[in-house]
């Protein structure tokens, strides 16, 4: 009977410490979200920050792009040619990569480059009392380095993941008919007849618009909340990358499902 | 006795909600003095701080600066009232990013929109007063730790606050650095006219420039008094503070359970 109630006390500590915690993120956001006025009045912050988490994470994205199309179109080929299908190559890595590879590889990385580096940078901060000696300077350190942090990736990762998408169709393409000899004709002709402007790569990128706007609140909320000692700066980063993985994953079979399943 | 700047009443603070950091504290700063809040490691001497800064919120009671309840400000109102005062933290708590210079000239470049000649000239003003204008295009990873402090102190009086903070300041310096923060303290209040809180617990060198001493111990003030008061107090508490006694009405030992008993359960089992 003890153990019944012992266990009865931890899940409701659980939900309530889930709530709790929940509650911390909501209201957390919305101050970032208040800080979009001070961000649009000094662009200068913004671009910086855009600079960080979106341009040094170009080379990532675009190396991952060229050998996930290659691979993707390796594959697809060698499936395919058995049936005599290979005209099909080109829907096929067009397809797989604007509909899922480029959004979900694409915040995967960004998580693991930029948001990981968001969370430990906002962490080292605050464990060196940075963000406190702001506050006490009157600078809202959630508008004055969260905030632009925040939109930052916002605006970064579609555009990265627009990126992936061209890039690794484009080396699915080297690979299909430069090495395996796929007609380039049929390979282009089949993309442009068969993939949706608004159906695929629309719904890709509002795949890419929602991870990356949970990516980077959990980076910054990971970061902000983090413990001020160096284990706990390491906590965070770690977290910040498993629940980020775990969100992108599991919001992608949502999404999905609402983008595609019908 | 001069007015009070500071006027904190009956102030209870607590982090968990069970065990209480002040049980109802009373504490007055007087305006253009040097006050010290001094006590034992661990008796919430820098909450103190963040109580009167509103970066905490007491559970109960009232703190007042210059007139303003802290506690009840708004947001944008707490953040005004920031804008008077200055805080010297104990790391120094340079940004890591920026230079000597821009670190200075940080707050005044988010609050006012100066020319970049008048901010030039302000932050040269300030870097001479701790003597560090030489140092203007360094990054902080490249100062010493007392330099650290010293351009913090300089960036804490660049919105020429009325009140400073000093949490710790005179923790692990070089004598001679000592010296200097000392000297820097007690010169920038009254050249500036500011009013002073040093936390601390560092006996000489607080003795030596403190106008007025408050001691912090289990949630209350136990002692109050100049320096020479406190040193001639009869308080025993007091004199195993401020002579360093390691033993005596605060003890040594951290509540424990018999030590003979406590060797023993190892053997029973």
């Amino acid at each position: 009977m003890s153990g019944l109630i012992n266990f009865l006390q931890r899940l409701g500590a659980f939900i309530i410490d889930g709530m709790a915690g929940l509650g911390r993120s909501v209201t957390f956001l919305i101050s970032v979200l208040m800080g979009f006025k001070d961000v649009l009045l000094r662009p200068r912050l913004l671009i910086r920050e855009i600079y960080s988490v979106g341009v040094l994470s170009l080379l990532i994205i675009f190396f991952s792009a060229i050998f996930v199309g290659m691979v993707v179109s390796l594959l697809g080929y060698t499936i395919l040619v058995d049936f005599g299908g290979e005209e099909s190559l080109g829907l096929l890595v067009a397809l797989t990569l604007v509909r899922e590879l480029a959004p979900v590889l694409g915040a995967l990385l960004f998580s693991g480059r930029a948001g990981s580096a968001v969370t430990a940078e906002i962490g080292l901060m605050k464990a060196t009392e940075q963000l406190a000696s702001m506050e006490m300077m009157a600078v809202d350190p959630i508008r004055r380095i969260v905030a632009p942090r925040f939109f930052a990736g916002l605006i970064s990762l579609p555009i990265l993941t627009i990126i992936f998408m061209a890039v690794g169709v484009y080396s699915g393409y080297l690979v299909g008919s430069e090495w395996k000899g796929v007609d380039a004709g049929s390979f282009w002709s089949q993309i442009q007849n068969k993939v949706e402007f608004r159906h695929d790569i629309i719904n890709g990128i509002i795949k890419s618009i929602v991870f990356a706007f949970v990516v980077t609140w959990i980076a910054v909320y990971q970061g902000y909340h983090a413990m001020p000692t160096s284990e706990g700066v390491s906590k965070a980063t770690t977290n910040s990358v498993v629940y980020s993985a775990l969100a992108i994953l599991g919001l992608d079979f949502v999404l999905t499902a609402m983008m595609f399943a019908s | 006795m001069s007015n009070s700047l500071v006027k904190i009443r009956d102030v209870h603070f607590s982090w968990d909600g069970r065990r209480d950091i002040y049980s109802g504290v009373d504490l007055d700063i007087p305006e253009g003095k040097v006050t010290a809040i001094m006590g034992p490691s661990g008796t919430g001497k820098t909450t103190m701080l963040r109580l009167i800064g509103g970066q905490l919120k007491p559970t109960q009671g009232s703190v007042e600066v210059a007139g303003q309840e802290i506690p009840k400000l708004n947001r944008k109102a707490l953040y005004l009232a920031r804008r008077r005062m200055g805080m010297l933290f104990q790391s120094g708590a340079l940004l890591t990013d920026l230079s000597t210079f821009e670190n200075i000239a940080f707050p005044i470049r988010e609050h006012y929109d100066f020319s970049e000649t008048m901010i030039r000239d302000i932050v040269l003003m300030k870097l001479e007063l701790v003597g560090l204008r030489g140092a203007r295009d360094l990054m902080p990873s490249e100062l010493s730790g007392g330099m650290k402090r010293r351009v913090a102190l300089a960036r804490a009086i660049v919105l020429d606050p009325v009140l400073m903070m000093y949490d710790e300041p005179f923790t692990g310096l070089d004598p001679v650095t000592l010296g200097t923060i000392v000297t820097l303290i007690k010169e920038l209040n009254n050249a500036l006219g500011l009013t002073s809180v040093i936390v601390s617990h560092d006996i000489g060198e607080t003795f030596s420039i403190a106008d007025h001493v408050c001691i912090l111990s289990e949630g209350k003030i136990v002692a109050a008094g100049s320096p020479e008061e406190l040193k001639n107090s009869d308080s025993a508490f007091v004199q195993q503070f401020v002579n360093g006694h390691p033993d005596g009405p605060m003890p040594f030992h951290y509540p424990a359970d018999d030590y003979a008993e406590d060797l023993l359960k190892g053997h029973k089992s």
